[in-house]
């Protein structure tokens, strides 16, 4: 068995140029702890390597229950430059979303 | 008109998120929320670039293209309620914003109306001289991109909308400015906030982030249907901040509007392009929102605690625009059997036309729409019933941009069986990079327009 970030949280992408910044906000604190466990940087730079190379930082907000995952070096150049159909990664939340975790 | 200051809580409300934002919420929000101020931020990371561009062929534009719609229509609702509007609307001419607001106004019948408009922004000049700045994306120098610089611009802060605001004029207009501090201006000027007062910064900062983008508080950019409804989301409504001398933010919505504003709504918002959450720099702070934290007080209203800032820096961002060559596009659909390979046959075969006429490009990009176009090639998924090719190439040459959808043009009747839909664009392309810039170098001052 094997859950989706989806089930248990919800995000929003924000655009910085050749960085994007996606949020992850668990539903309950214990959602919080569990994604705290599993959803690392390295699980995210993984599952983003096909459109950014990385690093990427995850910052933590217990208070709110949330993480800030900031990803850096889009693949084409972000905003001002990029060759892609959403130049400012405004979609990316749900790649976010779909990453699938393994049930506790 | 005039308000006095010396209030003890003012309402500002977030009436555009971008230039493109709908001009209907800003004019409802001003109607029925009993605001004192109302923003509008309109300028995302380009536009002052391409507004340059378009005032260099013509002096007396430049300013932002949704100006007139927008001052029209919000003139006749604020002027009689006494709530001004503040607006980076100035965008690469804020002067001329300024003149044709005042022409506006006459034309509507506010003869009286004056206009103060911000000026110190533009910050070319002084970095033509500069080539030895180093560019923050590319860690290269200024010199690299000199010849095709067409813009650079400071992020002023609120101190540079304050003074324009104790001209007491209703419409206040600036060019680039941080969005927040547009926001921060006037809690500064009618609360006398000190610069050095840092948890009221940072909690006028906290409001101004979380309102900048309008509808994205109230339930924009957020329903996934059956997982986070939005009722009315078609009659969204704009947020506002009501926020005290002591620094108390309690967010709030348009009355009988559509959409919804929670802590959930609220969370995203908080966090929408922050980086690291404790060090997020603005011109006129850097704000801590790591224990920010929000509580529902009743339907539609939250209040938003627990900011924290440092001082200012030193440097002023400035946002460089330069000419990056062009960039050609062409797509065509493809459906039914066998779909998937045929735009593939497709796309292959434009790239092997383009390199036979011996074009060259920077970087050649292809999507399959439907498949691959958002999020690059995920995990195994099905083939879909149809799927649109788009090609993409950037170059120096604006022929090769336009062979590229030429040829995409092409496969109507030369490439494979069944396309259809076809779409081609060429595009100059404007990129941006960003110096800092040492803070004593710029200075700002006020025009009134209509004195």
């Amino acid at each position: 068995m094997s859950i989706k970030v989806y089930d248990i949280a919800h995000c929003r992408t924000g655009d910085k140029g050749r960085t994007v910044n996606i949020s992850v906000i668990a539903f309950d604190e214990a959602k919080f702890h569990y994604l705290k466990q599993h959803l690392t940087s390295e699980k995210v730079a993984k599952d983003f390597s096909p459109i950014a190379e990385g690093p990427v930082s995850r910052y933590e907000l217990p208070k709110l229950h949330a993480f800030n995952f900031v990803v850096e070096n889009m693949r084409g150049g972000g905003v001002t430059v990029s060759l892609s159909q959403d130049i400012h990664g405004k979609s990316l939340s749900y790649l976010m979303m779909g990453i699938v975790l393994p049930e506790n | 008109m005039k308000r006095s200051k010396g209030k003890n809580k003012i309402r500002i409300g977030g009436g555009a998120g971008f230039s493109g934002d709908r001009v209907d919420s800003a004019v409802e929000l001003a109607a029925k929320s009993e605001l004192d101020y109302i923003v509008l931020e309109c300028l995302a990371e380009r536009t002052v670039a391409l507004g340059n561009m378009i005032k260099i062929r013509e002096p007396g534009k430049g300013y932002s293209e949704t100006l007139s719609a927008r001052i029209r229509t919000l003139l006749p609702v604020c002027l009689p309620k006494g709530v001004r509007i503040i607006s980076n609307m100035g965008s690469a001419n804020p002067l001329a914003a300024g003149k044709r607001t005042y022409e506006i106004a006459r034309e509507l019948g506010f003869p009286e109306m004056q206009v103060a408009v911000v000026l110190g922004d533009d910050v070319l000049d002084i970095i033509k001289n500069k080539p030895e700045l180093i560019l923050l994306e590319s860690g290269k120098t200024l010199e690299s991109i000199l010849p095709r610089i067409i813009s650079a611009n400071a992020y002023m802060g609120a101190d540079a909308i304050v003074p324009a605001l104790e001209t007491g004029q209703a419409v206040v207009l600036t060019g680039r400015v941080a969005d927040p501090s547009l926001f921060l201006a006037p809690m500064i000027h009618e609360f006398n906030w000190s610069y050095n007062d840092y948890k009221l910064l940072a909690q006028g900062t906290l409001a101004g982030h979380l309102l900048e983008c309008a509808g994205q508080l109230t339930g924009g950019y957020f329903a996934d249907p059956g997982k986070k409804n939005v009722p009315g989301l078609a009659r969204l409504g704009f947020p506002y901040a009501d926020v005290t001398k002591d620094g108390k933010v309690t967010l709030g919505k348009t009355p009988e509007t559509g959409g919804k504003l929670d802590v959930m709504t609220c969370k995203e918002q908080l966090l929408y392009e922050i980086h690291d959450p404790s060090r997020y720099i603005t011109p006129d702070c850097v704000l801590d929102v790591t224990d920010v934290n929000f509580k529902q007080e009743a339907k539609d209203s939250v209040h938003a605690f627990g900011a924290r800032a440092l001082a200012r820096t030193d440097s002023y961002k400035v946002s460089v625009g330069y000419m990056d060559g062009y960039m050609g596009e062409g797509q065509i659909s493809y459906g039914g059997p066998n779909a998937v390979a045929r735009a593939r046959l497709a796309g292959e075969i434009v790239i092997e036309r383009l390199k036979i006429r011996k074009f060259d490009y920077l970087e050649i990009h292809k999507d399959f729409i439907g498949m691959d176009s958002l999020h690059g090639k995920t995990s195994t998924l099905s083939e879909p019933y149809e799927v649109r090719l788009r090609l993409a190439a950037k170059c120096r040459d604006k022929m090769a941009a336009n062979a590229v959808g030429e040829e995409v043009e092409a496969l109507l009747t030369n490439g494979p069986a069944g396309g259809g839909g076809f779409f081609r664009q060429t595009k100059e392309l404007v990129a941006i990079q960003s110096v800092l810039l040492p803070r004593y170098l710029i200075k700002q001052t006020i025009h009134t327009i209509g004195k």
